[in-house]
């Protein structure tokens, strides 16, 4: 309006930026209606056009359970740590699968607001962002089968009530894989603007790291000496430490967690640096 | 009190060669043989390159007042939209510096963000937050921009339905009711029809008369003299211009028109454009049955002839020509396929002339840029040349006088003579 005063006008300097940056903690505040709008509209469009909806959110964790419990559980006899080996494989395939979708979803998140991008400014982080928090509906929705089950096996006498003083550190797992769900798709969706290589990679990458994170098999079944190299896999802490804090089975706390959460904070710190350090070039070259 | 709203200050805008051109899988390498070094020779011919680099905004400074509406005019590539992009923050300068005294909103980004699947009313709410608006305001502004754009009865209706016309109309009003201190506009008025242009026209002169600040980027040089007092021209990413709006506007067309090249000759094989493969030798425009410095008119059946060497023998070259007018509309490509007799053959090492003709009462008044380029087996671009020729095409009397002395240029981007018939049926 022509009555405001110039003064109040905020002033935006536009130059080039030099070396590397962190977040912009306080930009990204005033952009938080954004983060939620794109969240919504991920939620809200993601079924769209499927003829079973959100039932997807169910499927994806719950027969890759039952073909592991065949194969791995019955006919492999792969051991579960005293768990009936179904409750023993959903647990770890529930935020497993939220961690493998929204790393998906972060990795192109950029790729596929192309448009956005080249028309419009924002803060690019935001993009992979709300794509990890788009995801987590359908991680709540296979957790209350999850607790299903808990409550099934748990009549049925084979897996007891969790621990309420357990209970408090899922939400803190669950956190855990989204930061390094997070972190890893700050690096990925960044490459993926400069080579869609990386669109290919990501399945393919996703599907190795399911083996190589205990899901299918317990923590114990690798060597004592080898666990802390293990735990370089972030998700071996994020899913050891999810499984024991609902089933109270599950195995070290000590080292290979530490070194987990260290390999988290390095993947996020060194992701959120380098996207922020790509970001300026993501309107030419996308 | 200062009263700036835009400071500009030795911006500088290199791209590396290569980057504008976007990441494409191997499957698009067939739509790129038509589309990809188009972009890239375009580019290179018209910014400045230095050490595989390209400059696309050169050393550029100006000032906009609050309350000004500036044109900003240039050929296509000269940098208008690199400018505008450096404003709204989407890309970096390479140097420099600029500041901008208030809320940024733009007109260049009509519709982004919106999904086919989500209802009017979702889009706008979205549409509206990725243009920088707040909750509260687009629930304030929400009656306003539905009865705007006209479909109130289609608000709850996803917008894969709407027609094209809907769609714009309702993306245009969101982005209207953005309110910034500081408004970009990059050539809104190329989509949409004629009602909408006025629209679009009409809210900017509100803006405008509101004490805001309009940064409007046009090819069309009657918008821009309606609209703005003040216009800067951009060439090869530098302002070569900056003053009233009129005298502007005349520099550039001079330029345009003054650049007409209807015939270009190379005598001599080793110097001629092109490579070891093949090189150019002539090329020129001119009516069917006349010469190079005729005059075209929108009636008259023109060819375009291209003699060019063929050094290596037993290779298969076919040519395509791409026809882009003023406003840098791609208006059409094509490709020798009814060629009766060399195409799919190979060609020996010798001189070739190939002939395209351009029916008459096809092509619209005024400028057209010819590209043209060799290609080997449809695949590998041997040559290309943007500009190869440059001519234009003059609005014919006879056509003139038919139309009740209708004197604009015709709306289009052809003016084909189509056949028609009316017959009188019994009631």
């Amino acid at each position: 309006m022509a009555t405001e005063s110039l003064t109040e006008l905020p002033v935006t300097r536009i130059r080039p930026t030099h070396g590397w940056r962190f977040l912009n903690l306080r930009e990204l505040w005033e952009y938080r209606e954004l983060i939620y709008f794109l969240t919504w509209r991920d939620i809200k469009v993601r079924y769209k056009q499927t003829a079973i909806g959100a039932a997807w959110a169910i499927i994806q964790p719950f027969f890759t359970m039952v073909v592991f419990s065949l194969f791995f559980g019955k006919l492999a006899r792969i051991p579960s740590e005293g768990l009936p080996y179904p409750i023993f494989a959903y647990s770890a395939l529930v935020p497993w699968t939220y961690f493998a979708n929204s790393l998906t979803q972060a990795t192109n998140s950029l790729v596929g607001h192309q448009q956005t991008i080249t028309k419009i400014y924002f803060p690019r982080v935001i993009l992979p962002l709300s794509s990890i928090l788009g995801a987590l509906v359908d991680f709540v929705i296979a957790f209350a089968v999850l607790v299903g089950m808990v409550f099934f096996y748990h009549h049925k006498g084979l897996v007891g009530l969790p621990v309420v003083g357990a209970l408090w550190t899922i939400p803190l797992f669950v956190l855990l894989s989204m930061i390094t769900a997070f972190g890893v798709g700050l690096w990925l969706s960044a490459l993926n603007v400069q080579y869609r290589d990386v669109r290919y990679a990501v399945p393919f990458l996703i599907q190795l790291w399911l083996f190589a994170t205990p899901i299918a098999y317990p923590m114990t079944i690798v060597p004592e000496r080898w666990r802390a190299l293990y735990g370089l896999n972030p998700m071996v802490g994020v899913i050891e430490g999810f499984r024991r804090a609902l089933l109270g089975k599950g195995t070290i706390w000590g080292p290979s967690l530490t070194v987990s959460v260290l390999a988290i904070m390095v993947i996020i710190i060194g992701g959120i640096f380098y996207f922020r350090k790509m970001e300026q070039t993501f309107a030419d070259v996308v | 009190m200062d009263d700036v709203a835009v400071r500009v200050e030795n911006l500088s805008k290199r791209y590396r060669i290569g980057e504008k051109v976007s990441y494409r899988a191997l499957r698009d390498e067939i739509t790129r043989l038509f589309t990809a070094p188009f972009k890239k020779s375009k580019k290179g011919s018209t910014g400045e390159k230095e050490n595989g680099h390209i400059l696309a905004l050169k050393d550029v400074s100006f000032e906009v007042k609050r309350g000004e509406v500036l044109g900003i005019i240039g050929r296509n590539g000269a940098g208008k939209t690199t400018l505008l992009k450096i404003l709204s923050r989407i890309t970096e300068p390479t140097e420099g510096y600029a500041e901008v005294h208030g809320r940024v909103g733009s007109l260049l980004e009509v519709g982004t963000g919106f999904h086919p699947e989500l209802t009017g009313r979702e889009n706008i709410y979205l549409n509206g937050s990725i243009l920088g608006m707040k909750k509260a305001e687009i629930d304030r502004k929400f009656d306003e921009m539905v009865a705007f754009a006209e479909l109130k009865k289609f608000i709850d209706t996803p917008v894969k339905y709407y027609s094209s016309g809907m769609y714009v109309r309702r993306a245009f009003a969101v982005a209207a009711h953005l309110e910034p201190e500081i408004l970009l506009v990059d050539e809104v008025l190329a989509v949409g029809d004629f009602a909408f242009q006025k629209k679009c026209l009409g809210k900017m002169e509100n803006i405008a008369g509101e004490g805001r600040t309009v940064l409007f980027v046009s090819h069309n040089m009657s918008a821009i003299q309606q609209m703005c007092k003040r216009v800067i021209l951009i060439d090869q990413g530098r302002i070569i211009d900056d003053g009233e709006s009129l005298k502007v506007v005349n520099r550039y067309l001079g330029n345009i028109f003054s650049n007409v090249k209807t015939e270009q000759v190379w005598e001599d094989k080793e110097t001629a454009p092109g490579g070891n493969r093949v090189r150019l030798r002539r090329a020129c425009v001119r009516p069917e049955d006349g010469v190079p410095t005729d005059t075209i008119y929108v009636t008259t059946p023109i060819v375009l002839e291209f003699e060019y060497w063929n050094l290596i023998p037993d290779v298969r070259l076919n040519l395509t020509v791409a026809l882009f007018n003023e406003d840098g509309v791609f208006v059409f490509a094509s490709v020798p396929l009814q060629e009766p007799v060399w195409d799919g053959k190979p060609f020996p090492a010798s001189l070739f002339k190939t002939t395209c003709h351009i029916p008459g009462a096809f092509l619209n008044n005024g400028v057209y840029f010819v590209r043209m380029q060799i290609v080997e087996d449809h695949m590998t671009q041997l040559f290309v040349d943007p500009e190869v020729v440059i001519f234009e095409v003059y609005d014919s009397v006879e056509m003139r006088s038919k139309h009740g002395g209708w004197q604009g240029k015709w709306l289009g981007v052809v003016r084909p003579d189509l056949k028609w018939t009316t017959e009188m049926l019994k009631s």
